[in-house]
């Protein structure tokens, strides 16, 4: 049996714990909104970008080389990119994606898989496994910009019309809704067909200047970058929650657990009080006892 | 047909301008264009310049670089991948930049070898921003 002093010593160890989940799940909260308006911020950008790349591709077909980043090629090599946080103590967060990663490399047919590691979870993960990591990108988190964005993508691109790979493979976690965040793979170079959105609209006869498929060159590159702007904006929103879901059940398993002991602790010392009744009872008891003889 | 035109100017973080306006100048990769309500349907890559649009007689000003601009039924969109609002520029930051560019690409005795190409583009968007910031008003 726990002495009374132990009870209360970890009642107040898990007083503080409690303290700390607290202040993590406010810091995320409030980290989580900013993250959330940056996301809505961000959003007429990218649509515009996505209906101007429609129109361009659908114009610019008509001539018969399409540019590098559209080009379909038929190779073995893939680059993998895996956005994970910096910092743990998230959820599963920085496991799903991992698990998702493992999971893609094991069922893709390509024998040559490289990566890029964004986050330092990710990176630790796949470097005590002896994965190579051709390049890892960690420490920028808290001020994420546009230009991380470009960085990492400039580097994808140049990967990729260099002809060191064949396809590159986004995973990282959607932000769906604070308490949501799911795992998600997409295809980010060869750009895919599907996004130029061919025929959903009807083309708008511009005026170009320079040809359309100068703007096209001009773009494709832009619209890669603000696709990886979006995915890291995305997780970084996603991270946010999880840490704030993974601190609130914190926060509650705290308190379960600090009313727990506090039972406990109570019964205890209702115990000694007894014990010591009983004591004085039996010694009065004894004493009268002793008189009478 | 309407009389004005919508303008909206957007970079990848944030909605910069979203006005109706009477007039808007814009930096075209090929040079500045003027658009007015009734403009034909244009598309265009976006040089480093100054946006000006004018609302009826006041004119305001914005310093952008790389991107795209989109005419289309009298709605005026610029993709920028920078665009800062005068009072936004730091006066100090600019003239520092254009000096750095300057020294980069005159300076003869390079350290190393400058990029003349990303050089120029420094020194482009340094006077963009320059020219910006010293419109009074």
């Amino acid at each position: 049996m726990a002495t009374l002093r132990d009870i209360r010593r970890r009642i107040r160890s898990v007083e503080s714990t409690q303290k700390i989940t607290r202040a993590m799940k406010l810091v995320a909260a409030a980290k989580l909104r900013r993250a959330q308006e940056r996301i809505l911020a961000a959003r007429p950008y990218a649509g515009k970008m996505a209906e101007l790349l429609g129109n361009l591709v659908s114009s610019a077909d008509a001539d018969e080389a399409p540019h590098p980043l559209l080009i379909q090629r038929a190779g073995p090599r893939r680059q993998i990119v895996i956005i994970t946080a910096d910092r743990g103590l998230a959820g599963a967060f920085n496991s799903n994606i991992v698990r998702r990663a493992l999971d893609f490399i094991r069922q893709s047919s390509a024998p040559d898989v490289t990566l890029v590691v964004v986050g330092k979870k990710g990176r630790d993960f796949f470097r005590r496994r002896g994965w190579p990591i051709k390049r890892a990108m960690i420490g920028f988190w808290d001020g994420l910009a546009y230009t991380h964005a470009t960085e990492l993508g400039n580097y994808l691109m140049q990967q990729y019309l260099d002809g060191e790979v064949d396809e590159v493979h986004l995973i990282y976690n959607e932000f769906r809704s604070v308490a949501v965040q799911r795992p998600r793979r997409e295809q980010l170079l060869p750009i895919p067909r599907a996004e130029t959105g061919e025929g959903s609209t009807t083309p708008v006869d511009y005026i170009y200047e320079p040809a359309p498929d100068a703007i096209l060159g001009d773009l494709l590159p832009r619209h890669v970058r603000t696709q990886i702007f979006r995915a890291l904006m995305e997780s970084l929103a996603g991270e946010y929650g999880a840490r704030m879901t993974a601190m609130e059940a914190a926060t509650k398993n705290a308190k379960d657990m600090i009313e727990v002991l506090t039972i406990q602790y109570n019964k205890a010392r209702q115990e000694k009080i007894t014990k010591e009744l009983l004591d004085i009872v039996g010694g009065a008891e004894a004493l009268t006892q002793g008189a009478e003889a | 047909m309407a009389d004005r035109l919508r303008l909206e100017v957007v970079t990848p973080t944030r909605l910069v301008v979203a006005e109706t306006v009477d007039e808007v100048v814009v930096p075209g990769s090929d040079g500045y264009f003027g658009v007015l309500p009734g403009h034909a349907a244009f598309l265009t890559t976006l040089g480093t310049g100054e946006v000006i649009y004018r609302i009826d007689r006041d004119e305001f000003y914005l310093a952008v670089s790389g991107g795209f601009a989109e005419v289309r039924n009298d709605k005026v969109i610029v993709l920028a991948d920078a665009a800062e609002r005068p009072e936004e520029i730091d006066r100090g930051r600019a003239a520092r930049a254009k000096e750095r560019a300057e020294r980069r690409i005159f300076g003869g005795s390079s350290e190393e070898a400058i990029d003349y190409a990303r050089a120029t583009a420094a020194l482009d968007r340094a006077l963009a921003r320059h020219q910006t910031v010293s419109r009074n008003r």
